[in-house]
């Protein structure tokens, strides 16, 4: 009886009209995709992008030389030299980050006792030439003055959690 | 007399007819053009996404419009590319070989009462032999290739269109016998009357028959074991580039859109109202006529890109069941009801 009706249903091919019910319906349904240059999908303040190095509110860079980052960045991204400064403070001469070679994966700015070194929420980026992809120090503090506001509000909005 | 009609019988007759041609080939192109944008869009749609829509025309988007010129374009002026151990000659008439007949076929295509370039009394028999030959462009492409995919997409289509002709061409003799006639505008004739007169109630079986025999023919998904992207890269023609390829696509759907134009002319009643005449009398556009035509041809058209969307590919081994174990034993069955039918004048559709 069961083999009568399944001959039966595939003779006046059930399942296959079903199937076309169910992409019809999706014909009419609501399109998910976001037409990206004039749409933007949401970016979570944990997004880790762009690197960026800030500085104190008076203006001092933040960064005081401790290679925590460098001896934690996996990929060996981040190369840093220091010497003291004339006013005996110490700080770095050259802080590289090599974006060919970083993994984004963020350990720098968890290592940073400062908060010097942060991840931005800049994904657009790009690079024309051989040698662009050099982050050096003067770059990275430009990318903290640029987007300082907006690096203090993503900070401030995890400060409990992490 | 009109000066325009006056003009017209002045030429030639070659000239008249190529002009004809030309009348029928480039609308015909036009719509293979925008039937490949459709099926983006609508494969994107079914699969909930928006597809193309950033090609326009002069800084304008219109809804990615321009896209199939813009990828016409492209083609044209892509590299040809003949690979090495191929022979050239069959290499290159592979794709002329399949667009022919494509085009050929529509010489007996009626698009209105009267209106047909070549109206021969063996149409139906002209369509069944042009929509054959097209596998020889397949086989040649493959074979000509030397390559081993290409080669295994022809023999797969090879013995996939020939088992489905015969379904294809059983479905059409119920449809003769049925019209009593092989003249396409002479069926549509036979149709007359309303929506429940028309061939595909008394012919149901044979119009599914016939339609799933012309996705098989067309080498369209769910039967695309041919081109069978997944398994072996584009099938038959992995080794085409440029303007050869183009002519495959163009050739694939220009039958496509032959193959719903001939569904819509023998089961669906061709230009005829689905109104009964009594009832549309004087209202416009709701008359017979070339719009009904359009409208059924893009209702078949439309099936072919929902069947892509919606189907995963047959097994091959599948295929070749559904082609003889079941299409042909209903085909044949169907023909016998059909010549009873025929015979005792059944009221309503054979009196």
């Amino acid at each position: 009886m069961k083999a009568i009706t399944n001959y039966i249903r595939s003779l006046f091919l059930f399942e296959l009209l079903k199937g076309l019910g169910l992409t019809g319906s999706y014909f009419f349904a609501r399109k998910f995709t976001l037409q990206y240059p004039e749409q933007k999908a949401p970016v979570s303040p944990r997004f880790r992008g762009l690197h960026a190095l800030r500085r104190y509110p008076n203006g001092e860079e933040r960064c005081i030389a401790c290679k925590l980052c460098e001896a934690v960045c996996p990929a060996l991204a981040i190369t840093i030299e220091a010497e003291p400064r004339d006013d005996g403070s110490r700080r770095t001469t050259r802080y590289d980050i090599d974006l060919f070679k970083c993994i984004y994966c963020g350990f720098c700015e968890e290592s940073c006792p400062v908060d010097s070194i942060v991840e931005t929420r800049v994904y657009e980026y790009h690079f024309e030439n051989r040698g662009e992809q050099i982050m050096t120090k003067q770059m990275l503090l430009d990318i903290g003055d640029k987007y300082e506001e907006q690096l203090a509000a993503d900070r401030a909005v995890q400060a409990g959690v992490r | 007399m009109n000066p325009l009609i006056e003009l017209w019988t002045a030429l030639p007759l070659v000239i008249q007819i190529v002009l004809k041609i030309v009348a029928i080939m480039l609308p015909v192109m036009i719509l293979v053009a925008y039937y490949t944008y459709a099926e983006r869009k609508i494969i994107g749609f079914m699969q909930v996404r928006n597809g193309p829509n950033r090609v326009g025309f002069f800084g304008f988007r219109l809804w990615g419009l321009g896209q199939p010129i813009a990828d016409a374009v492209k083609l044209m002026f892509k590299e040809i590319v003949i690979p090495s151990g191929a022979n050239k000659l069959l290499f290159l008439i592979a794709p002329m070989l399949s667009i022919g007949p494509a085009l050929a076929a529509w010489a007996v295509f009626p698009f209105d009462a009267g209106i047909v370039l070549a109206d021969i009394n063996a149409g139906l028999l002209y369509i069944l032999a042009m929509t054959s030959l097209g596998v020889y462009g397949v086989i040649i492409a493959g074979w000509a290739s030397n390559s081993k995919y290409a080669f295994l997409g022809a023999i797969r289509s090879a013995a996939q269109i020939v088992s489905y002709e015969i379904a294809m061409g059983f479905a059409l003799v119920g449809v003769l016998v049925a019209a009593g006639s092989l003249n396409l505008g002479d069926i549509v004739a036979a149709q007359q009357g309303s929506l429940l007169h028309w061939f595909w109630l008394p012919l149901l079986p044979l119009f599914l028959v016939y339609f799933i025999s012309g996705v098989a023919e067309t080498n369209r998904a769910p039967f695309d074991v041919a081109e069978g992207e997944s398994e072996i890269v584009a099938g038959f023609h992995v080794e085409y580039s440029g303007m050869t390829f183009a002519v495959f696509f163009l050739a694939e759907y220009a039958n496509m859109i032959l193959i719903s134009g001939l569904s819509a002319l023998m089961f669906l009643g061709g230009w005829l109202s689905p109104l009964p005449a009594a009832w549309v009398d004087g209202v416009p556009l709701l008359g017979d006529g070339f719009h009904w035509l359009l409208t059924k041809t893009f209702f078949f058209m439309f099936l072919f890109l929902w069947f892509r969307a919606t189907f995963p590919r047959y097994r091959y081994d599948q295929i070749m069941r559904l082609g003889w174990k079941v299409f042909i034993p209903i085909t044949i069955v169907w023909i016998v009801v059909v010549a009873v039918m025929k015979v005792t004048a059944m009221p309503w559709w054979f009196n």
